[in-house]
């Protein structure tokens, strides 16, 4: 095959990416945009295999390494629940991040990469290795804690060590002057000295950068990483001269950036803000107890599940809204049992979205859709917030910052300002809880204390199942 | 302790003070109960009802009295009844203790305890569930139109039938307190286009919300009293609102008068002329009649015609639906009992601490302990709206200020600028591709939806794997002669390059496939 014949691949292969992306705009299109992706990738990787810059003797290893990793793929991806998506998406950004790091080592040390190469451009591709290699790193450490602390193998709490802003600014002017002395190296064997102390700083900022962040931030999180690993791609494509890797890298970092966007926006907070990290224990409790005068007045109702099957069966109009709690119960398919019965018995079920509700953007939607709850019910936030005044009964499952009136009342609130689904707005809304412990953002929830409001203590899923019970008796 | 239901002794009143399904929650936080034969009859609970709900029967007010530990009542006690109470006898009911300071003497001189539930104080928002004020209004509410619409001669609703077009009627409601609100929401339930007016303006959503037309008195005075009630207005005011008055009564067909100021006489609302000037047929329901009546010609607890217009002065709106009146006023006692019982061990504690519970005993062991202090609320906080969001979570929805835009451009410009004088232009080629990239990308991703950002961004992971093409062109590619190059180290590196990015490739789009696949109408 040609190098012309290649770079057409490429271009069919970069249009079906694209159309790939656009396909998720709604759930008809998107299953054919997932095929327009594999189409894509199978053209883009043949095309290379059989291109010139690969010659006979590497198709071995080419097919051995890519059976391995494919077959743990595919394991994998059959083995995965739904409620372990978040982990998945980080261990795989973690991937992405040491494939790069391991492609520009790869690079540094080729001498034919720096053949006939001019010095400004020799310059260009040692800053491309270097900065490649940097986001890398910093991704693939990133995305394993991230990993970690989604999968409950490493705490939730932010850890804050002292002056850690200082730390990290200290740790970028060592990257930049060892970057110094890696562009004026004479030889490959020192700067690889430099490019290793690189590294391990790298690595370094990329755990305690996510070792900071608070649970609730995790979404945040999950998409600036699914950035960084698009970056990542674009760097290892200008260090390749490879347009492909470039185009490609630029549409997954701007997908990532534009959900961490969304996800800062839904939570009212400055992404710089977020990265900074210590949210909900360190900068928020003050602000909190300077509010201290306007504690919630009033006292919690708690209502039985029998009660609970009572209202929704007279109710009209239901919203349930789903958060992280509702995941970690594995309720989703008793909730999805309860709204078949409901519905039809004739009640208007819908289901309100947090962007935030979770722990990766669009959690709670892969959730619901494999409970087979159909998707024409659920909605996002702001087509629903509207509707709460008309609804009967509004039942919270395991969320509890995203319904926080705090936030729209008390301007002395570390959540004021934040976007929330108003479910105190409906007639009677339920709070299905395991305790009265507070959220993420470690902040009261005055909705506990509304009159409206009742209170369902236990396992979601346990009462779930004695709500339904309850409905069909 | 024993819980004893005594028949209302007043002449016409048909409510009890407590029903059968509250029987049995009572005997669940450990009370025995026990109901004068015969209590229930006017409100429709027989006495089998409440024995069947574990109620003991009583023959008589006298023994009922002698073996109640705890009296419920609805209305006011009459001279009698205090005779019959023994010494540490707790009583709960209706006591107006500022209008009947005799009756406070006498039954502090049966050193009892007494709860006044008119005495709840109502601001505290727990307290709302034991309410009987509010409940009781809701139903009066209700029950005045059902009044007007039985000696109104028309439909209430506007219809256009074979034998001609019916207008809908009109209905003003003078108060919009709770149970001018009620009567709101029924008349305009039975098709009426509903007016209403009250001199607090913060109650015009709440009249909207109900479906009624909020009419303002334009004159600007603020008439919130304080504790949800309305105070005396001004001359000025005054003569305003007569106006206004005026004015609806010639338009509309039916008057319901609500207006009352606690601890004085009815504000009189609808003068003789305005009653003249109403259409013939129109109706007049007075709420107030019991308290002098918003109408110069009520007469209290009688339906009248004057001047072709028929006005209900009824004073007994609630027992005329007893049941209703009596389900909703059961509950409440019921919430302040559970209030008083917290250890539900059928022993209740008059927690003199708590709030809700000091306002409401006007009588503690015959020691009088009526009125309440005042309570020391939070002061209610100011408007939210005006104070900006703080600046560190000021994130987006703004447009960002022309300053802000500038300073982007110019470090932007500044960038290319940069870029355009040092870079060779092989370098500049890929980053025309890389900026180019980035915005269809922008522009792409905004167009997917909320819903499918989970496999966004399995499908990007999926594609990210795209740097296997970065393994792929060094594991062995063509060399060149005589370069020493070291092939093991990179083919391993190489190797396992592609291994990592074939997990995300296969893996990647396999769950993308299979998340996609479960998403279904």
């Amino acid at each position: 095959m040609s190098a012309s014949l290649v770079t057409v691949s490429y271009i069919g292969a970069i249009i079906l990416f694209i159309l790939s992306l656009g396909g998720l705009s709604n759930p008809e299109s998107s299953r054919r945009g997932n095929l327009y992706g594999m189409i894509g990738m199978t053209i883009a990787v043949l095309a290379t295999m059989f291109g010139p810059h690969v010659t006979m003797a590497g198709l071995p290893w080419i097919m051995g390494a890519m059976v391995v990793g494919g077959s743990i793929g595919l394991y994998a991806a059959r083995r995965v629940q739904m409620t372990q998506m978040p982990e998945l998406v980080a261990l795989m950004h973690s991937l992405v991040g040491l494939a790069a790091m391991l492609v520009g080592f790869a690079n540094y040390i080729d001498p034919m990469a720096v053949l006939n190469l001019s010095s400004a451009e020799k310059a260009i591709h040692e800053i491309e290795v270097y900065v490649g290699i940097l986001i890398g790193a910093v991704t693939f450490a990133g995305s394993l804690i991230a990993f970690g602390k989604l999968a409950g193998k490493i705490g939730g709490k932010p850890l804050l060590l002292p002056g850690r802003h200082f730390m990290n600014l200290l740790g970028l002017l060592v990257v930049i002057a060892f970057g110094w002395q890696f562009m004026h190296a004479e030889s490959v064997s020192a700067g690889m000295i430099a490019l290793s102390v690189m590294t391990a700083i790298a690595l370094l900022f990329g755990i305690h950068m996510v070792m900071a962040i608070g649970g609730a931030d995790m979404p945040v999180v999950v998409s600036m990483l699914n950035s960084y690993s698009g970056w990542a791609a674009a760097a290892t494509g200008f260090m390749l001269n490879n347009d492909l890797l470039i185009v490609v890298g630029a549409l997954v970092g701007s997908s990532g950036a534009i959900l961490s966007y969304i996800m800062c926006r839904a939570m009212n907070r400055n992404f710089i803000s977020v990265i900074a990290g210590g949210f909900g224990s360190g900068s928020g409790k003050p602000a909190m107890k300077a509010g201290g005068e306007v504690l919630p007045a009033g006292e919690v109702v708690s209502i039985s599940a029998i009660e609970t099957a009572e209202l929704l069966r007279d109710a009209k109009n239901v919203i349930i809204v789903p958060g992280y709690g509702m995941a970690v119960a594995q309720a989703q398919h008793t909730v999805y049992e309860i709204t078949r019965l409901l519905r039809e018995r004739g009640v208007n079920v819908r289901f309100g979205i947090h962007p935030v509700a979770g722990r990766m953007p669009g959690h709670m939607n892969v959730l619901l859709a494999e409970a087979r709850v159909p998707y024409d019910i659920v909605m996002e936030m702001d087509e629903l917030n509207a509707d709460f005044p008309d609804t009967d009964v509004a039942i919270v499952i395991g969320a509890n910052d995203i319904v926080n009136p705090a936030a729209q009342e008390d301007p002395a609130s570390p959540i004021a300002g934040m976007p929330v689904l108003e479910v105190w707005r409906a007639k009677t809304s339920i709070m299905m809880k395991r305790s009265m412990a507070t959220g993420y953002a470690g902040v009261d929830n005055p909705l506990f204390y509304k009159d409206n409001n009742r209170m369902l203590f236990g396992d979601a899923k346990k009462m779930l199942e004695e709500v339904l019970a309850a409905l069909k008796s | 302790m024993r819980i004893g239901i005594p028949a209302e002794t007043h002449a016409g009143e048909k409510r009890v003070a407590t029903v059968p399904e509250i029987v049995e929650k009572l005997i669940k936080l450990g009370f025995s109960v026990a109901v004068e034969s015969g209590a229930g009859d006017a409100a429709n609970y027989s006495d089998e009802a409440y024995h069947s709900a574990g109620a003991e029967i009583v023959e008589g007010a006298a023994r009922l009295w002698a073996e109640s530990d705890i009296v419920f009542k609805v209305t006011v006690p009459t001279s009698a009844e205090v005779e019959l109470m023994h010494e540490g006898i707790t009583l709960i009911g209706f006591i107006w203790p500022a209008q009947n300071p005799e009756l406070m003497q006498q039954l502090a001189a049966r050193k009892a305890t007494v709860l006044a539930i008119d005495a709840l104080p109502r601001m505290l928002s727990r307290a709302q569930k034991m309410d009987a004020l509010t409940s009781q209004a809701g139903v009066a509410g209700y029950r005045a139109v059902i009044e007007a619409a039985n000696v109104f001669g028309r439909y209430f609703n506007g219809q256009i039938t074979a034998a001609g077009k019916v207008p809908p009627a009109k209905v003003f409601i003078a108060g919009a307190g709770v149970a001018g609100l009620a009567a709101i929401g029924t008349a305009a339930g039975l098709g009426a286009i509903v007016r209403a007016n009250d001199t607090r303006a913060e109650v015009a959503d709440q009249v909207k919300s109900l479906g009624g037309e909020f009419v303002k008195v334009e004159y600007e005075e603020e008439g919130g009293g304080g504790g949800g009630y309305a105070k005396v207005m001004s001359e000025g005011f005054q003569q305003a609102q007569r106006e206004m008055y005026a004015r609806q009564a010639r338009e509309v067909d039916i008057i319901i008068t609500t207006a009352l100021i606690p601890g004085r006489p009815a504000p009189r609302l609808i003068t003789a002329e305005m009653v003249q000037s109403m259409k013939p047929g129109s109706v007049i329901v007075d709420m107030a009649a019991e308290r002098g009546g918003n109408c110069e010609l009520t007469e209290p607890g009688q339906a009248v015609v004057k001047h072709g217009v028929t006005i209900v002065g009824y004073t007994d709106l609630n027992s005329r639906l007893a049941r209703q009146s009596s389900t909703l006023y059961a509950t409440n006692l019921f919430r302040l009992t559970e209030e008083l019982c917290k250890t539900k061990d059928g022993i209740i504690n008059v927690n003199m601490e708590d709030d809700a519970i000091r306002g409401l005993t006007v009588i503690k062991d015959g020691e009088i302990t009526w009125p309440a202090p005042a309570l020391q609320l939070p002061a209610a906080k100011p408007a939210v709206a005006a104070k900006p969001a703080p600046a560190a979570h000021g994130g987006g929805g703004k447009p960002a200020t022309a300053g802000k835009t500038v300073a982007l451009f110019g470090a932007v410009a500044l960038l290319f600028l940069f870029i355009g004088a040092y870079a060779p232009p092989a370098f500049l080629g890929h980053f025309t591709v890389f900026v180019l990239a980035c915005f269809v990308g922008y522009m792409v991703v905004w167009n997917v939806t909320p819903a499918l950002h989970t496999p966004l961004m399995s499908v990007t992971n999926a594609i990210s794997s795209i740097i296997a093409i970065g393994a792929l062109v060094q594991i062995a590619p063509p060399l060149t002669e005589g370069l020493a190059r070291p092939d093991e180290w990179i083919r391993a590196l190489a190797v396992a390059g592609i291994a990592l990015t074939a997990v995300n490739m296969f893996g990647g789009f396999a769950v993308t496939k299979r998340m996609l696949s479960m998403f279904r109408k």
